[in-house]
């Protein structure tokens, strides 16, 4: 029981930080109508950037997190300007030519940061990085419940902004209908490129919360698209509320799938529960469905 | 097939045909086989994705799974592996029959990504039935035949059979069918087209030659192992760009579009080193945002141009 | 037994009722008009009987047979045609592949396909643009292409959704003029508009709906004159 306990509590923080990844990509999604296959590498430079200021400068990861984010934003935004953005002018047969797009900027993203970094296991060891609180019989790692506060933390700031200030309205109203919103006097071109560095940002701060609990390794952008998606997919594209539920429903499922079924086959779950959600309950996202 | 594009089939046959005599050195040869293994997978993918407009992030599955038909006939039974070259493709068209119909009830990206996650459930799945598999130890086999000169002409046999059924399927009434469920399904489904039906005709064939190519893989590089064959990145997306770096929906347009791709390949790996796959993801993008239809595809479109002058030069009077 | 009944089609979209227990009956060979403002319902019918979507309640009769449970692309083959209010053409083929897509659900044959074409194009005037890409034409003719389109399945019956919408009076004329042509082959035709003139020009029998509920039903005159149908058209201080 204790083991089932742990398990669960595990799953609940781990999926805490997975969730805020997932909230950048449901917002993009929401606000652009495009899927981005470069939201785990925009995660991954982001751990980069936090990795450096921790190893070169000495700056913990929990303070690094605020430099990796107007670092990312900025990126964020050049990416949506200079490339996204102009694809609408471009006539293509296939109208997926934006996803091959985001998985062109996320090779570059990722082969960059090789280049520099080499293929190399990296990892942040603080001081508290393997301390443990008990609750009952079951320990639980600090770094996860630090993670899990800030990923919240940061979670109610977006709903927040996005509900309470101008600029916030302005991304929702474009998310609901962007010609709607133009005719408003919405400036949309500006909205989608602050959109995607407010994106991008919450990925170099999930990544930054869970530097201290993953190996790092330019790879490591593919495992967080694939978990960003799939909670996407669960929450019902769009939604911050559902990207948050989404990601303690993967949190949980992996780890109670790594614990009961076998660690090889962890993935497997994630892929198959997104599979099945888009094709039964396609609730959330169906304006892009029936385009 | 107009006079002059029988012409050019026919000089593209023989100049194939004749390189051996010329090219002898086995470094050379490899090149044009992977050329060739590359071109028939993005003939069958342009099938489904180029044509039909179901673009598939998935087809590693189908490769993979031809590979393995091959790969476990010989490892478990002691088959020659070239009895794969029947087998694989009839696996990866089963194979496909599931998933057509998992697929298919979702529409543009969504299939997309459902593709995506399917290639890489398999991926897991062979990595670890290790059993059956082998895992990630992978599949070694001892190739029968070592002069590049016969593997070369099988593979060009069976560019030749992706092409000619392709080009056959295209050019008949499936053909428009596919065509018009990509430009607008709803307009299809009013002129009485069962779109998932003919979705599924174009998924059947295009895993099939996958597979064909797959199979081929095994018994010419003799080594496999999961990563490998159901690889995203390697295979799955590769495929796409070889298409869109040639020509979406065009007959020759994936085959120009893995020459381009694997000489380029291997010039970026000689000169450039461990950056070459960073100048590649540059390439990537550079292509999508100025050649989106491909090499082939802009050439046809710009002959468009100016027999459209022309025409409306001709109205005018 | 009609040759086109809807007994009592219901529509709803979660809360809200698009269509509510419509009835209504064509004869072969004539022209029958629905009309109402905007967002009355008028596409919703059309959706439901070539079944883009599910009908909530209700039954369709075509020739005496039941419909209202055949998949969507079966429709087309028993011979009922339709048009898109917002045309959708296939972008990237020709006039004559579009109309060719249409032609190959009579036949396997490119070369029949390719002959039947060319009749419709004759037919619809379109001689001048045969070989050009859908996405080039303008408005009026990317909706002569829909018509045409939909005529190439062999129809006996034909639903135009809002053909005339958009045009200029004298392309609106050219199309009502292609639209009694085609009526005088025997096809018999189910047109929307919300342009009062234009239906009262062609129709044999009108049916006003607003709300999702018929309002009036009758000789396109009675229809006119029908005070709800001024009311819904013109406001109540013209009723």
């Amino acid at each position: 029981m204790e083991l089932f306990g742990q398990t669960v509590i595990c799953g609940i923080l781990l999926g805490g930080m997975y969730s805020l990844i997932a909230i950048g990509m449901t917002l993009i999604m929401g606000v652009m109508k495009i899927i981005n296959l470069a939201h785990g590498a925009l995660v991954m430079v982001g751990m980069y950037v936090t990795y450096l200021c921790f190893t070169y400068l000495g700056i913990d990861p929990y303070i690094g997190m605020f430099i990796a984010m107007p670092v990312l934003f900025f990126i964020g935004c050049l990416i949506q300007k200079y490339m996204i953005n102009r694809l609408v002018e471009v006539e293509s047969i296939l109208p997926e030519n934006q996803v091959l797009l985001t998985v062109g900027i996320m090779l570059v993203l990722t082969e960059g940061i090789r280049v520099f970094f080499k293929s190399d296991y990296r990892s942040v060891i603080t001081t508290y990085s393997s301390n443990t609180v008990f609750v009952g019989d079951m320990s639980i790692n600090v770094a996860m419940l630090i993670g899990f506060f800030f990923a919240m933390l940061f979670t109610s700031l977006l709903h927040l902004f996005l509900t309470k200030t101008d600029l916030g309205k302005s991304i929702r109203a474009t998310s609901q209908d962007r010609d709607a919103a133009v005719y408003m006097g919405v400036n949309s071109s500006k909205i989608t490129m602050i959109t995607f560095g407010i994106g991008s940002a919450l990925a170099a701060a999930g990544g930054s919360l869970l530097l201290p609990l993953f190996y790092l390794f330019p790879d490591i952008g593919h495992l967080f698209t694939a978990k960003a998606f799939i909670i996407t997919i669960l929450g019902g594209m769009g939604s911050t509320m559902g990207a948050a539920i989404g990601g303690m429903i993967l949190g949980i499922a992996e780890s109670l799938g790594a614990t009961y079924i076998s660690m090889g086959y962890k993935d497997v779950v994630g892929l198959v529960i997104f599979i099945l959600v888009l094709l039964f309950l396609p609730g959330g996202f169906r304006s892009l469905v029936k385009r | 097939m107009t006079k002059r594009n029988l012409l050019m089939t026919i000089a593209f046959i023989l100049v194939a045909v004749l390189i051996p005599v010329f090219i002898k050195a086995p470094y050379q040869m490899h090149i044009l086989i992977l050329v060739i293994i590359w071109a028939i997978i993005g003939t069958s993918w342009n099938l489904l994705g180029g044509y039909a407009g179901q673009v598939s992030f998935g087809h590693a599955a189908f490769f993979g799974v031809g590979a393995y038909a091959a790969g476990l006939l010989t490892f478990h039974y002691g088959i020659s592996p070239w009895w794969g070259m029947l087998l694989g493709p009839v696996a990866a068209a089963v194979v496909s029959l599931p998933i057509g119909v998992i697929c298919f009830r979702l529409r543009g990206p969504y299939f997309a990504l459902a593709m995506l996650a399917l290639g890489e459930i398999f991926r897991i799945v062979f990595l670890n039935i290790e059993a059956v598999t082998n895992g990630a130890k992978g599949i070694l086999i001892m190739p029968e035949i070592t002069s590049k000169m016969i593997y070369y002409y099988i593979a060009l046999g069976a560019l030749g059979l992706t092409l000619a059924v392709t080009y056959l399927i295209v050019n008949s009434k499936i053909g428009y069918y596919l065509v018009s469920i990509r430009e607008d399904q709803d307009a299809a489904t009013s002129l009485g087209i069962p779109t998932t039906l003919y979705k599924n005709l174009a998924l059947i064939p295009s895993a099939f030659f996958t597979g064909l190519a797959g199979a081929f893989y095994t018994n010419y590089v003799a080594f496999i192992d999961p990563n490998i064959v159901f690889n995203l990145t390697n295979v799955s997306v590769m495929v796409i760009l070889v298409v869109m770096l040639g020509g979406v929906a065009t007959t020759w347009g994936p085959t120009v579009g893995a020459g381009i791709y694997i000489l380029l390949g291997e010039v970026f790996r000689t000169t450039l080193g461990s950056a070459n796959v960073l100048i590649f993801g540059v390439l990537v993008c550079v292509i999508i945002l100025f050649v989106p239809n491909g090499i082939v595809g802009e050439l046809s479109m710009l002959k468009q141009l100016v027999s459209r002058r022309k025409a409306s030069v001709s109205g005018g009077i | 037994m009609s040759f086109f009944e809807c007994k009592k089609i219901t529509k709803k979209f979660g809360g809200l009722t698009a269509v509510s227990e419509l009835c209504f009956e064509v004869e072969k060979g004539k022209i029958f008009g629905i009309i109402g403002p905007n967002g009355s319902g008028k596409t919703t019918v059309f959706n439901m009987v070539s079944r883009f979507f599910p009908l909530t309640d209700g039954e369709i009769y075509f020739k005496g047979k039941r419909i209202d449970q055949l998949p969507a692309h079966k429709i087309c083959d028993i011979g009922i045609g339709r048009t898109f209010q917002v045309v959708k053409p296939l972008r990237r083929l020709t006039v004559r592949e579009n109309i060719m897509a249409g032609a190959f659900l009579r036949t396997g044959n490119i070369g029949q396909a390719r002959h039947k074409a060319e009749e419709i194009i004759d037919f619809c005037g379109l001689q001048k643009f045969t070989n050009i890409e859908a996405k080039s034409l303008p408005i009026p003719l990317r909706k002569r292409l829909e018509i045409a389109r939909a005529l190439a399945t062999d129809p006996e019956l034909l639903l135009l959704d809002e053909t005339c919408a958009g045009l200029n009076p004298k392309e609106s004329e050219a199309a009502i003029a292609l639209i009694r042509r085609i009526r005088d082959t025997g096809v018999t035709i189910i047109i929307i508009e919300h342009i009062m003139k234009v239906m009262m020009g062609i129709s044999d029998k009108i049916l006003a709906i607003n709300f999702g509920k018929e309002i009036a039903m009758g000789k396109p005159q009675e229809v006119a004159n029908h005070p709800e149908v001024i009311k819904a058209y013109l406001g109540d201080a013209y009723a």
